[in-house]
């Protein structure tokens, strides 16, 4: 345990050095652009769609519907842009993983330190986000706070599979893939926007592979007050699953990158 | 093929060697066709997503002459403006700075017969010739899914080049000013805050006087009422004022791009 825990402050030491120097570059991918989201469609469409009778969302307003997934989905991209080229980079480019391992770290530490990283990322921007949603009343009741957790479990359930997927990649031409059909369409179709019972029916059941979906349910449910624990337990399962086994994946990827 | 395609197109006056740069990006682009494929998806994820599932929550619209829509077909034109003007950005922006900066591609061109100019028109036609392919497969999604009302519709393809044409300009110009990675924030931070408040989502009656009108003199606004009218058969001739704005600007930025270009790579 305490090596553990000593590998883990060696890596602290890195990360915030590095983050203390990039941070500024990442202001408007991580904090406007979800605000500017949550204005153009929580408020700006948010108006029609009230207008419009809120017999479909169960009586709230759609600021309130899409707050809470809107939370999750910005986890989900924060996560996936950190396990991507900077993985690529400490392997490929700046090959920052090689000197690491040439210190009492192992690969496994290297990775867990990657995602470490990605978590306080992840927790860092959802937080501000939170506050903020919370002032514009996104929250239907105090509980939305607990859609911090699911954030930032959503975060590492697609954190995890992404580096797995980095570690074997050739070249960064993948990357451009994971974000066309892997990002975007769950961030537009895990029911951020619109229940997901209006897709077509096998596009129903995509979304309900998508860790996105469930991350939103837990978070809006949260929200609203309308936890089913048992729905709720399959949830948090299915992302841990991804989790879980999403870093086995990416230790033994990264194990075989840098150790051969 | 490849250099018969190039060199049967069309050319504009002056355009000269810039056929040269185009002939290299396609041959460059067909080793990454998928690359290429895959930048038709994400505008028409954006459509069904939004124009099909939050249109059932929305309900129709009612546009300034009275006529009612959908929202599908209210959103569908806006989507296609805003795809143009990605398409344009990135091409224009990322792509030539890494040309310019890292692979020194145009400090090769250079050392031969090609001028800045004929750098300048050459990528800006190559954005465009690949915007127009995206458009193009757009316009057709637009038609299945049935959210095309008029047939002024046949001028949305050349409206939607308009709208690459002025951001490939503008964006080249910018690009000439970079400095690093870092200054990119600045191109999402003026093409985002477009992409979400320039009329796409909602009808741009919505805001109140002052900030109305900073929507409406944005150069996306331009592109999303040119194609919102082409496409819903609202035409008036206020739209040759939009596209009046698309052409200064692009003409403008190219301009300024191939001056640029010169001072930064013939010193």
């Amino acid at each position: 345990m305490s090596v553990v825990l000593e590998n883990g402050r060696r890596q602290f030491d890195y990360w915030a050095t590095v983050y203390k120097r990039t941070w500024k570059g990442s202001l408007v991918s991580s904090f406007l652009l979800p605000l500017l989201y949550l204005a153009a469609m929580g408020i700006g469409l948010g108006s029609f769609v009230d207008d419009n009778g809120t017999g479909a969302l169960g009586g709230i307003s759609y600021l309130q519907f899409i707050a809470p997934g809107l939370l999750a989905a910005t986890a989900l991209q924060i996560a996936v842009g950190e396990s991507t080229y900077p993985v690529m980079g400490g392997i490929k480019w700046q090959k920052f993983y090689f000197s690491m391992i040439a210190t009492p770290l192992r690969p496994a530490d290297v990775m867990y330190g990657q995602l470490a990283f990605v978590a306080f990322r992840v927790l860092t921007t959802c937080t501000v986000f939170l506050v903020v949603i919370a002032l514009f009343d996104g929250l239907a009741t105090p509980w939305g706070l607990f859609g911090l957790p699911v954030a930032l479990l959503v975060g590492m359930a697609a954190s995890a599979p992404v580096c797995a997927v980095a570690t074997r990649l050739e070249n960064d031409s993948g990357f451009a893939m994971i974000f066309r059909f892997g990002v975007v369409p769950a961030f537009l179709f895990s029911g951020a926007f619109f229940p997901v019972s209006q897709l077509p029916n096998w596009i129903e059941w995509l979304a309900y592979l998508s860790p996105l979906w469930h991350g939103v349910e837990l978070s809006r449910d949260l929200s609203l007050g309308t936890v089913d624990p048992l729905a709720a337990l399959g949830n948090l399962a299915y992302l841990a699953a991804w989790f879980v086994v999403g870093t086995w994946f990416a230790v033994r990827g990264l194990t075989r990158r840098l150790i051969s | 093929m490849a250099t018969l395609t190039a060199r049967v197109l069309p050319l504009p006056v002056r355009f000269g060697n810039g056929r040269h740069l185009v002939e290299r990006n396609f041959l460059v682009y067909r080793r990454s066709w998928i690359v290429f494929v895959s930048g038709f998806f994400e505008p028409v994820f954006y459509l069904l997503s939004i124009g099909v599932g939050v249109a059932q929550l929305v309900g129709d619209f009612t546009l300034a002459d009275g006529t009612a829509i959908g929202y599908a077909a209210f959103v569908a034109p806006a989507m296609l403006a805003s795809s143009a003007m990605n398409g344009a950005i990135f091409d224009s922006t990322y792509n030539i700075f890494f040309r310019m900066k890292y692979a020194r591609l145009y400090d090769s061109m250079l050392a031969t017969p090609l001028r800045p100019w004929d750098v300048a028109t050459g990528e800006v036609t190559w954005a465009l010739l690949r915007g127009a392919c995206y458009s193009a497969m757009f316009i057709v999604v637009m038609l299945l899914l049935g959210l095309v009302e008029s047939w002024w519709t046949l001028l949305a393809l050349p409206a939607a080049i308009l709208i690459g044409y002025a951001f490939a300009g503008a964006g080249m110009a910018m690009t000439t000013f970079m400095r690093s990675w870092q200054d990119f924030e600045f191109v999402q931070l003026a093409t985002m805050p477009m992409f979400l408040f320039s009329a796409t989502f909602y009808p741009i009656e919505t805001y109140p006087g002052a900030i109305r009108w900073l929507v409406e003199i944005t150069p996306l606004y331009q592109g999303v009422a040119l194609e919102r009218a082409l496409t819903t058969g609202t035409v008036s001739w206020t739209l040759l004022i939009n596209a009046l704005y698309l052409v200064a600007m692009g003409t403008a930025g190219m301009y300024v791009a191939s001056r640029r270009l010169g001072k930064l790579l013939l010193k």
